[in-house]
Formats: structure tokens, C-alpha cells, sequence
């Protein structure tokens, strides 16, 4: 960031500034893309666990659920440990990458994502129950048709998901290492900023990241409005 | 008249179901063949929905035997049922029709003219577009009746398909089933609506408390029925 | 629907790759492990631009506490350390985590404190003394607690006054376990004194009420060294672009780029990369 400690992160943003530009850019494709693959992964297994009976199943709801509230900072510590040179994924050399802060957001938000997507899913499926199965749908269809037809509701799991990721810091910049130009986001940098003591530019770096999410809210929110109005 | 279907004669001997240790059907022996419909009535917990939804397979007796056309285990394919309060599903109304077509194994290049037919058969044509959980009561439950439908089903299992409806609705749905079993369909329903058992019926089936307690043609039975209870009933007296 | 959801799939795994150019194009590039006070002063975003002007290399700068990055070049996930603790890196040499050691720069250290000075050390000359001070008046103080090299060198302070901090400290003592910025920020809002290297001081926005206690003491001394990691233990280390960037620091260019790194007029720190024994 440049050090001019007056100029305001407002007109950063007004004027450009190809910095702040790159930040936010990188904030928003680690965490966007995070959300991504953990709504690959997370909500079939959400609604697996909502249309499945096994033995344990309210343990796994439980851990799961609990799972929403794992502390960014050690899931950071355990990723590092894996992508760490002298880890087991040494080899791949992803630390203090990019890729290594997907993963670690990944992690984060898989289980919020899963356990709103298997609310959901159970609540759909308590209504869709009887009907499905008067058509003989097959398990596989189901799920399917489950998740296509609760896809506004999971829209609201996602964006719980990424409001985590967008907002931690804990754990990408342990993996991340805030490196100037190629790890830094917008929350490593308000990090930064605040540890050198440029409170204004820290909360000005924080006013733009919480804008930003409001308008991808305020984006989703119309995508759901829009889809559900035309889709019932 | 179309084929007799494989799952006719639909044949209960000695149906026990529990559920929570408590009998719902409690020894049901009755045999349904086709023709007119059947109508089973009877007060609120005596085992009507529970008989229906054992018709369809969705339930397995305790003890005692249900087949379909001789057969123990039937695969539902030619078999529909339509519940008493249907849920609708997230899409529109013809798009209900077509998933319900889909699941039924329809050729995906006979589906838009099925659910075109489907709609027009049960009046629902002018809302094909409009999202099913939009619909009214009476609407909700005939395009319930058209995804039934879809299935070309030779038995149609209905749970009081006319309960929370006005008049008008109540005769659309009543017309319906009058021209599904004059195309061949097998339909049984349940009704607390007496004037519907004689207006719809064929077979009456008076069930209390899990047991069948007389069947007989609609004019006999209400002419002269034979038991105690089903006296009372058509007396309107509570059956306790 | 099935092609639907199949392109969905693809565009999200397409971005989540274009997310990730710059670990694919790590052609010529390093990472260097630093520490937060040396990244806080500000240092490498003037001098890294020129290195890379000078020979194409890109140099990512991991900053950490000082023990947190000689960990990260144990861990063989740093090509280069570059510290300010002669101690813990010759300990990391002797352990073979290091090929050399060439010192690069000093900058000092300096005591800053609440302008009311409730300890009355301002203009001490003898900085443990100000340190036992500090401890007799119960002056509130607020440490690293880290394994930083200012914190090493705060611990080398008090014990010069025969004080074992460990056992010693009382309520006045407060240890973070933070960086020095975020030190800073303490005790600037905690009205307490701290030692900290002058480069993160002049640097830092936040001073508040806090001003130049106590400096000039020869203890006060920052000696920054920088270390290859050893590729025979780390076979991944890119050790020819690594050895450009140590041979930069210690170059007569290095050097006098380093010398004119100024914030407000001042000069943060001293090259000294041709003085024996430093």
C-alpha cells in the first residue's frame, strides 16, 4: 500500500489505485472460489446425511454443526502443516500461495455450508417426502431433485459461507504469509495497517471489504428474488 | 376398454399393520377388482389412509398378505396414489406434470404432448405456467390428480381428494374420475362425504376401527345395510 | 439439467485455478523470511522494486517473528532468512539449516514511553538502568513475548542488570506475544513503556501520547543477518537465485540502497556488511 498515510482508502478506490485494485481482486477470487468447492463437496454430503439413516447419524449432525465454529487460526496452522515443505503435501509447494488459501478457506467453510445444506434438505424433504416416493423416485434422483429444487434456500447456506471466508484473517495469513502483491487481501492488509499503526487507512481498507459484501448480499438476495419469483 | 392390469385383482388377506404398537388395520381382508370405483368410509382414525397407502406399497403389513395381480412384490409402476393434502413441488404446474412423467419412465420426446393432454384433462391448461405452490386449493389438488395420472396408472389411489374443497372444485374432480374409469382405470378412494360414496361408488367399504365391517354395491348399501355400524353411520351417529 | 450443472462445475474450477496464476509462474521468484518489524519499517517495499529492477527477480517477503521465520527456513519453506538475532542464527547455522551468515545492516533499538514519563527516565543514558527504573516505580511495560529479536534483546537488557525477568516481573510486566506494531499500538493506548527498533518507530502512525525515552546505549544495537537455507537440507531451495539476493544486500549497491532508505528525513538503517564480527 502506498505510504501515504492521509489519503484516505475511499479515494484509493475512486482513483483506482492498481494496489487496493489487486487486494480486493484476490480477496474476492480466494474467497468466492472457496465457496465454490466447498458447495461441490459440502452440499451433496449435507443432503446425504439429511436423506440417509445410519447408525451414529445424530453424532455426525452434532460434529457437524460444531464444526461451523472452528477456529480460522487452527485450521490455518493445520493446512500449513500440510503444505508445509517438510509436510506430507510438501511436494506440491503451495504455501504461501493463493491455492493454499482456497484450501484453507475451504476447510473453514465446508461445514457451514454442509450443515445449513442438510437443515434445508431435511426440511424439503419432510415435504417432498411422500410425493417422491408415490413416484418411485430412486435415491439418486432424489437428492438431486432436492437440491435442485432448495437451490434459493442453499443460495442463503452459501452466502453464510462466504460472509466467513471473506471476513477471517486467521487462517490465510498463516498459509498465505500476507505476502505484498501476491497473498495480500483485504483483511491480511487491515492486519498489516493496524499493526503499523495507519488506523485510518485499516479502517478505511475495512469499510470498503464490508461494502463489498453487502453488495454481493444485496446480489444474491436478487438472484433468489428474481428465480424464486419465476420458478415458484 | 383397456387391458385388465397386472396389479389387479388387488387382494389384502389378514392385513395387520402397527404402528406404534397400536393396530391401524386390525385383520383387513378385501379384494378390489376392476370396474366401478371403490369408495372406502368410515370415521376419522378408522384405518382409511393407512389401507391406501398399503394399496400403494408405501407401507409393509405386520403380518398377513398384500398382493397385486397375484404378485407379493409389485413394483409401483402401474400404481398411483394421491394424498389427501398433496405437497406441490417447487416449480411449476406443467414442470409437476413433467417430473412426475420423467419418474414414470415417459420417452422425453412423448413428454410435452402428455403433459399438454394431462393439463387439459384436468382443466389446468391456462396454468402451465404458473408456479404450482401458487395454485389454489382446488387446483393444487387436480394438478396433484394429473401427476397421478401421469403414471398411466391402472389402479388410482385417492385419500380424500375432495375434503378441503368447495362444491364446484369437488364436482371438476369428481367428473375427472368419472372419465378415468370410463377409460379403464381402477380408482379407489376414501371420502367422509357420504353424497360423494353414493354419487362415485361402485364398491362401498365401511372401515372401523382397522376392521372391514360390510362392503356391498352403493345402492345396497345404503339402501339396506346389513350391520349395526353401518347403520349408524349412514345415520350419521358417531361410530365410537 | 445434467449439462448444466456439468459447466457449472468446469466455470468454478476454472476460477478457482485463475486465482492461483502466481503459483504457476514462480519461474523467478524467492521467499524470503523476515521479520514483522523489518516488514513494518517499510524497508522492503522500497528496496525490493530495485532488486528486481536489477536482475528480474521477484522476492515475496513472509513476515513472522524472528523465531517464527528461522522456523519457516527449518521447515525448508523459505529460501531465505533474513533476521536481526546473531544468536538464534548462529544456532540455525550450526544446526545446518544455514549455509552462511553475512551481516547486512544494524539499526538500533530505542526505549519509547507515555510523554508524562511516570518512571522519570527520559534521557538516561544507561538503558538497563532505565530498565530497573521502570521495575522499582512499577511503571506499567509492555513486552514482545515472543521469540522476536527485539525480545531477545529486551531479555539480554534485563539480564545485564541482574534481573531475571521470568521470575521477577510483577503486575507492571506485561508480556503480548505480539508483533511490534501491534506493541506499539498497546502501548500507545495503554500508557506504557516498550522497547522497540527505531526503523518500526519512526515508521509507525500511532504514536498517541508516546515519545523517545531512552537511546544511544551501545546495547541498544540490531544487527541484521541474512542466511541461505541450506539446499542439502531443503533440496527445493532455488539457491542461485537466493545467493543473487544475498549478494545484493551485501553489494556496494545493496548497501548504499539501503543507506538511502529515508522516512521523514531520516535514516533507518546502517550498513555494515564489510565490519568483522558483526
Amino acid at each position: 500500500m502506498p505510504d501515504n498515510g492521509n489519503v484516505s482508502a475511499l479515494h484509493l478506490v475512486l482513483s483506482g489505485d492498481p494496489v487496493l485494485l489487486a487486494i480486493v481482486w484476490l480477496s474476492l477470487t480466494v474467497s468466492l472460489s472457496a465457496v465454490a468447492v466447498s458447495a461441490l463437496i459440502a452440499v451433496p454430503i449435507g443432503a446425504l446425511i439429511a436423506l440417509t439413516r445410519f447408525p451414529g447419524r445424530e453424532g455426525v449432525i452434532v460434529f457437524l454443526n460444531a464444526m461451523m465454529g472452528l477456529p480460522p487460526v487452527v485450521v490455518g496452522l493445520a493446512v500449513y502443516l500440510l503444505l508445509s515443505r517438510s509436510g506430507p503435501l510438501g511436494a506440491w509447494g503451495l504455501l504461501f500461495t493463493p491455492t493454499a488459501m482456497i484450501i484453507a478457506q475451504t476447510v473453514l467453510v465446508s461445514p457451514i455450508i454442509a450443515a445449513l445444506a442438510r437443515q434445508t434438505i431435511e426440511d424439503l424433504w419432510t415435504e417432498y417426502h411422500d410425493e417422491l416416493a408415490a413416484m418411485n423416485v430412486g435415491p439418486l434422483r432424489r437428492i438431486v431433485t432436492l437440491i435442485w429444487d432448495a437451490r434459493f434456500s442453499l443460495i442463503t447456506a452459501l452466502l453464510a459461507g462466504f460472509g466467513r471466508a471473506a471476513a477471517e484473517v486467521g487462517a490465510i495469513i498463516i498459509v498465505g504469509g500476507n505476502i505484498d502483491g501476491f497473498t495480500r487481501t483485504m483483511t491480511t492488509a487491515i492486519a498489516l495497517e493496524t499493526s503499523k499503526g495507519d488506523l485510518p487507512l485499516a479502517i478505511g481498507l475495512g469499510l470498503v471489504l464490508i461494502s463489498i459484501v453487502i453488495v454481493i448480499n444485496a446480489a444474491a438476495w436478487g438472484a433468489r428474488r428474481l428465480g424464486e419469483h419465476y420458478a415458484g | 376398454m383397456r387391458n385388465p392390469a397386472l396389479d389387479l385383482p388387488l387382494l389384502f388377506v389378514d392385513v395387520r399393520i402397527r404402528a406404534r404398537g397400536l393396530p391401524i388395520l386390525d385383520g383387513v381382508s378385501l379384494k378390489i377388482e376392476s370396474g366401478k370405483p371403490t369408495v372406502l368410509i368410515g370415521p376419522n382414525g378408522a384405518g382409511k389412509t393407512t389401507l391406501l397407502r398399503a394399496a400403494m406399497g408405501l407401507v409393509r403389513p405386520s403380518s398377513g398378505l398384500i398382493t397385486w395381480g397375484g404378485h407379493e412384490q409389485s413394483p409401483p409402476v402401474r400404481r398411483a396414489i394421491m394424498f389427501q393434502r398433496p405437497a406441490m413441488l417447487r416449480r411449476s404446474t406443467a414442470a409437476n406434470v413433467r417430473y412426475a412423467l420423467a419418474a414414470a419412465n415417459v420417452a422425453r420426446d412423448k413428454r410435452e404432448t402428455r403433459v399438454a393432454e394431462l393439463l387439459a384433462d384436468v382443466g389446468l391448461a391456462q396454468l402451465a405456467r404458473r408456479p404450482a405452490r401458487k395454485l389454489s386449493g382446488g387446483e393444487q389438488q387436480r394438478l396433484a390428480l394429473a401427476r397421478a395420472l401421469a403414471r398411466d396408472p391402472a389402479i388410482l389411489l385417492l385419500d380424500e381428494p375432495t375434503a378441503s374443497l368447495d362444491p364446484a372444485a369437488t364436482k371438476a374432480i369428481e367428473d375427472i374420475v368419472r372419465i378415468v374409469t370410463a377409460r379403464g382405470v381402477k380408482v379407489v378412494m376414501s371420502t367422509h362425504d357420504l353424497g360423494q360414496a353414493k354419487r362415485v361408488g361402485g364398491e362401498i367399504v365401511l372401515l372401523h376401527r382397522g376392521r372391514v365391517i360390510e362392503t356391498g354395491p352403493a345402492g345396497e348399501f345404503f339402501a339396506a345395510p346389513r350391520t349395526e355400524e353401518a347403520r349408524k353411520f349412514i345415520a350419521g351417529e358417531l361410530l365410537v | 439439467m445434467f449439462h448444466r450443472r456439468h459447466s457449472i462445475a468446469a466455470a468454478t474450477l476454472g476460477f478457482a485455478l485463475l486465482a492461483a496464476p502466481s503459483s504457476f509462474a514462480q519461474d523467478k521468484s524467492i521467499v524470503v523470511a523476515s521479520t514483522t518489524s523489518t516488514q513494518d519499517s517499510g524497508l522492503f517495499e522500497y528496496l525490493l522494486p530495485l532488486f528486481k529492477q536489477k536482475t528480474g527477480i521477484t522476492v515475496k517477503v513472509v513476515a513472522q517473528g524472528t523465531g517464527k521465520a528461522l522456523d519457516t527456513g527449518a521447515r525448508c519453506d523459505a529460501d531465505v532468512v533474513f533476521v536481526h538475532a546473531k544468536a538464534q542464527e548462529e544456532k540455525f547455522l550450526a544446526e545446518g539449516y544455514g549455509v552462511k551468515r553475512f551481516p547486512v545492516m544494524y539499526n538500533d533499538f530505542i526505549i519509547v514511553g507515555p510523554s508524562s514519563d511516570p518512571a522519570g527516565i527520559k534521557g538516561k543514558k544507561d538503558v538497563a538502568d532505565a530498565l530497573k527504573t521502570i521495575m522499582a516505580k512499577n511503571a506499567t511495560f509492555f513486552s514482545r513475548g515472543d521469540r522476536s529479536g527485539t525480545y531477545s534483546a529486551e531479555l539480554r537488557l534485563w539480564k545485564a542488570v541482574g534481573v531475571d525477568i521470568e521470575k521477577q516481573k510483577g503486575p507492571w510486566y506485561k508480556s503480548l506475544g505480539q508483533g511490534m506494531g501491534a506493541t506499539l499500538n498497546t502501548a500507545a493506548a495503554g500508557n506504557g513503556y516498550t522497547l522497540t527498533d527505531r526503523a518500526t518507530w519512526i515508521h509507525f502512525k500511532n504514536k498517541q501520547s508516546l515519545a523517545v525515552m531512552v537511546e544511544g546505549d551501545k546495547r541498544l544495537f540490531n544487527q541484521y543477518g541474512v542466511m541461505l537455507v541450506n539446499p542439502a537440507k531443503c533440496p527445493n531451495v532455488k539457491k542461485d537465485l537466493g545467493q543473487a539476493f544475498i549478494d545484493y544486500l551485501i553489494s556496494p549497491q545493496g548497501q548504499k540502497d539501503i543507506a538511502n532508505y529515508k522516512v521523514d528525513g531520516q535514516q533507518l538503517f546502517f550498513p555494515n556488511a564489510n565490519e568483522a564480527g558483526a
